[in-house]
Parts: structure tokens; C-alpha cells; sequence
């Protein structure tokens, strides 16, 4: 199978004033193929969002390259970006932020929709397989739940008919008991509609629920990447170890997770 | 009994009621859960007990204080400035996000000295002593020069034991703590939770734990409460709640988590 996206030597610096240079991703490799879904896993700081940026567009690359079914992701700039370049969507970690407040719903879908050149489904389509009601299209952002909103940021993006749906800690900002469902409905939504899906998220636990590889990144490299279950059940990185050890399991034993 | 025991607590905002009759006992030296999806009313039931209850929002119910010492038979019916000679000094409140909870304009040590000197009556040098001191309890490194600090300067986890030793100042009895690990990563969460557990030990503590993560219950909650649409649908040890639930909607809550083997184990996915 070939790679929708490939990810080769990716490096993004940040120049910090009098402190040098920042590395904030430092040579990753990272494949995603057509209707895969991969799972990136690290702590706060270790670069993952600044990949999926990268990924975007958003970020420029000091050093090597970003291919989309073969072709250089170009850098977004004021200008529009072509078409072919629009198949990568995004799904953002704060769905207070990534709406506009003062716009409807539907009219938010409604321009994604735009994008998509035709046989895209109607915003009701969108927003059932997002399992929320089409009344929702003409209510705004304000009216819904973070949980929901975050439904119609993926709904948004669908909206495209994308080849490639990035989540950047999509279920960060929700409850326990959404965050699984949420993810779930990503994986489901993405594959349903022959997208690929890599999802970013610090949550081993809800990764490895949905994806079917998962990449471990820490201090902006990735340091372990397998199926999920082997990475889950037989880690080999020491890092992936304290990762999976720092879980605390609902087992009601009392046991203090390890530091 | 010492602790806090909070007796039918209903709190109506705008014709709703988001609290309808919640009943929790917290007894000293131990960390009670509260869990329950959002929307529940385990936030509001926190900020309610602390008379930080939305503006115009109704309240009845008793909140009994005892920590041996002081009694207060009804929190809910202290006059403003008795209520604020308790809040601080013997009842402490950590928020979820310590970015936000933490002046970012004052340096730690005055964030750190400002209540120990209004509630406990210290000189200057004294709270800054006792602040170090603090700074040392819940480990941050180098106290004397994390005092000169501002908020920006630390990292998230750090920002959560400043804030833990903000809260735990005054030697409070009874320590509120809303979702003070959500913002964490688990790494961290566990440096936290261990802290929270080892002063809940060592202090005798009463700890109200606002949780939505049955992981993080699991691991350092004694007794746990399921709240839902603002009442406490089941209340019991740690083991049996999580193991055992007796009610459907407990159950639900237990079920509806992503099946967890240990990590480590080989076992296939469910």
C-alpha cells in the first residue's frame, strides 16, 4: 500500500531571541496510509503539534520534506492554497476557539462545503453522522456543549471530503466519558468517508482504543512506532514504559500510578 | 465526626435547579470522589460549598464544619465576612487550570504570603520562612528563588503544586480540589496525585476530589460519590463503586470507559 502521507526527515526549528535555536521537531519519519488511522502520542512540549501544523502547511520546515500522495505540502500563505492541497483537513483542540461565534453552524459547514469540488453531502448528512440533529445547523456556536461543538468542527471539516483528517488533541478539552466516544466517532467519520485520520493526543489510554498504529514522540523525535496493541502490550522504548505506567486504571485498588 | 457534611444542597439558577439535594460526607483524612459526567453538578456542588455559586443562584441546604477546633453548623449561613474568616484559612479550594487560578502579575511569593499574612496575622519574614517552607512540601525546586518567580516561569505541573501549596497555606482542614489534574499530563498526574494523597495522610486532610477521570478516583479516592442531573446516585467505598456499582447509571459511567488491561499485558482489544 503506499503511504497518503509521508513524513520524511520532517525538522521545524523556532529561533528563540537570546536563548538560540529551538528544535522543536528533529528529523521524524511518520507514514500514514489511505484509510489508516495513526496515533501520536507524547507529553506537552515533546513537538507533536508543531508536526501537525507542519503537516498543514502552517509551519515552515528547515529541513526535510512533507508529501501528500507524493506531492511537496506547500507552506499556507495569505493567498489560497490549490485545490489538490485542500484534502488536508483539521480538527483543533479547543472548539470554544476554532468556531466562529457570531456565525451559524450551518453556514460554518456550508463553507467547507464550498471547498469540496461536488458530490458533497449535505450539512444534515454532516451533522447526523456527526449524531447531531439537522435543527442544529441554524443555532450558533454558543448554544452547544464542548462536546458537541467539537462534532461540528469534525463535521466542518468532513464537509471538504478530505483525503487526510487531522485531530490535534481533539478530545483534550472534554470529559472522560465524551473523550471516547468523540475519538471513536473521528476514526469512524474519517474512515467512513475514505479518509485517512492521524490523531494527536497525550492519552494512550484513548489512542489506543482507535488507532491502528500508533508513533511515541518525545523532545520532538519519535522514539517508538508499531500496531497499537504491540505498542500498548509490549513497549519496547523506556519512555513508552513510563508513559504507560504514569495510567492510572479504574481497577478500584487504590494503586497510586508511578511517577 | 470532623470533616465536612453536606446535607441536601440545592442550588436553583434561573428557574433551574442544578443542584437538587446533593448529600456528601468528607471526613478528615480522606480523599472523597465526586464523579459524574458534565453538566452533573459535581463542579457547581465544589463552588457552592465555598460560596462561589453563580450570581443570583438560590441556595438551601446545610454544610456543617467541624475540624475539632471550630464548628460551624451551616457554612451556607455565615455572614459574608465570617464566611471569608473560614475560606482560606480553614476550607482551600485548587482549580483546574493553575494558568488561570495564579496571578500571572504577582510574583509567587506574594501569591504565597498574601493570605498567610491576612488569616494568620505573620510578619513579612515570617510568611516568607513558611512559604519557602511550603514550596519545599510540595517540591518545587529551589524555593528561596522559585519565591521571585512569576507563574510564566513554570510549567504546568509545577504551577499545580504552587497552587496546591497556595491552598494549603493556612493549614486548611478541608481542601476542595476541582479537576486538578485534568490539565496535566499523566506523567505529572502521578507526581501530583501522590502529593494529594500524601497530604490527605500526613494532614489529615478532608479532600473533596471533583473528578470526571475514574482512573484518577481509582487511584487516590477513598470513598467515591457518583453525582448525576445534580443529585448523588451512589455513594460507597472506592472498591465496591467501581467494581461493584449498584445503580444502573454508576454501572453505565464504569462501562462506558474505554476497556483498559494493564498496560504492559498482553491482551487482545475488546
Amino acid at each position: 500500500m503506499t503511504a497518503r502521507l509521508a513524513v520524511e526527515g520532517a525538522t521545524v526549528t523556532y529561533r528563540q531571541p537570546g536563548r538560540g535555536v529551538l528544535t522543536a521537531v528533529d528529523g521524524v519519519d511518520l507514514e500514514v496510509r489511505a484509510g489508516e488511522v495513526v496515533g501520536l502520542v507524547g507529553e506537552s512540549g515533546c513537538g507533536k503539534s508543531t508536526l501537525a501544523r507542519a503537516v498543514c502547511g502552517l509551519e515552515p520546515l528547515t529541513g526535510g520534506r512533507i508529501l501528500l500522495d507524493g506531492e511537496p505540502v506547500k507552506r499556507l500563505g495569505f493567498r489560497p492554497r490549490e485545490v489538490r492541497q485542500r484534502r488536508i483537513q483539521m480538527v483543533f483542540q479547543n472548539p470554544y476557539a476554532s468556531l466562529n461565534p457570531r456565525r451559524r453552524v450551518g453556514a460554518q459547514i456550508e463553507d467547507g462545503r464550498r471547498v469540496a469540488e461536488g458530490g458533497a453531502p449535505s450539512v444534515a448528512e454532516l451533522l447526523d453522522a456527526v449524531g447531531l440533529d439537522a435543527v442544529a445547523a441554524g443555532r450558533y456556536p454558543h448554544e452547544f456543549s464542548g462536546g458537541q461543538r467539537q462534532r461540528v468542527a469534525i463535521a466542518r471539516a468532513m464537509a471538504t471530503g478530505p483525503d487526510l483528517l487531522i485531530g490535534d488533541e481533539p478530545i483534550a478539552s472534554l470529559d472522560a466519558s465524551l473523550q471516547a466516544r468523540v475519538a471513536d466517532l473521528m476514526r469512524r467519520v474519517a474512515l467512513d468517508r475514505g479518509a485517512s485520520l492521524l490523531f494527536i493526543s497525550h492519552d494512550l489510554a484513548v489512542v489506543r482504543v482507535i488507532a491502528d498504529r500508533i508513533a511515541v514522540m518525545q523532545a520532538g523525535r519519535i522514539v517508538e512506532q508499531g500496531p497499537a496493541e504491540q505498542v500498548w502490550a509490549d513497549p519496547q522504548h523506556p519512555y513508552t514504559r513510563r508513559l504507560l505506567a504514569a495510567i492510572p486504571i479504574a481497577d478500584g485498588l487504590g494503586r497510586l500510578p508511578a511517577v | 465526626m470532623t470533616g465536612l457534611e453536606i446535607r441536601g444542597l440545592v442550588l436553583e439558577l434561573g428557574g433551574r435547579r442544578i443542584l437538587d439535594g446533593v448529600d456528601v460526607t468528607v471526613p478528615a483524612g480522606q480523599v472523597t470522589g465526586l464523579a459524574g459526567e458534565s453538566g452533573s453538578g459535581k463542579t457547581m456542588t465544589g463552588l457552592t460549598v465555598m460560596g462561589l455559586q453563580p450570581a443570583g443562584g438560590r441556595v438551601t441546604g446545610t454544610v456543617a464544619y467541624d475540624d475539632g477546633e471550630v464548628q460551624v453548623p451551616d457554612l451556607l449561613a455565615l455572614r459574608p465576612g465570617a464566611l471569608n474568616r473560614m475560606r482560606g484559612r480553614r476550607i482551600a479550594m485548587v482549580f483546574q487550570d493553575p494558568t488561570a487560578s495564579l496571578q500571572p502579575m504577582l510574583s509567587i511569593g506574594t501569591q504565597l504570603t498574601d493570605h498567610l499574612r491576612h488569616h494568620l496575622g505573620l510578619s513579612r519574614g515570617a510568611a516568607r520562612t513558611r512559604a519557602a517552607e511550603l514550596l519545599e512540601r510540595v517540591r518545587v525546586p529551589d524555593p528561596e528563588a522559585a519565591l521571585r518567580r512569576y507563574p510564566h516561569q513554570f510549567s504546568g505541573g509545577q504551577l499545580q503544586r504552587i497552587a496546591i501549596a497556595v491552598a494549603i497555606a493556612c493549614e486548611p482542614k478541608v481542601l476542595i480540589a476541582d479537576e486538578p489534574t485534568t490539565a496535566l499530563d499523566v506523567t505529572v498526574q502521578a507526581g501530583v496525585l501522590r502529593l494529594l494523597r500524601e497530604l490527605t495522610d500526613d494532614l489529615g486532610l478532608a479532600v473533596l476530589l471533583v473528578t470526571h477521570d475514574l482512573g484518577v478516583m481509582s487511584a487516590v479516592a477513598d470513598t467515591v460519590a457518583v453525582m448525576r442531573h445534580g443529585a448523588v446516585v451512589e455513594h460507597g467505598p472506592r472498591y465496591q463503586v467501581i467494581r461493584e456499582p449498584r445503580t444502573d447509571y454508576a454501572k453505565e459511567l464504569v462501562e462506558s470507559l474505554p476497556h483498559t488491561p494493564p498496560p504492559g499485558v498482553g491482551e487482545d482489544r475488546s
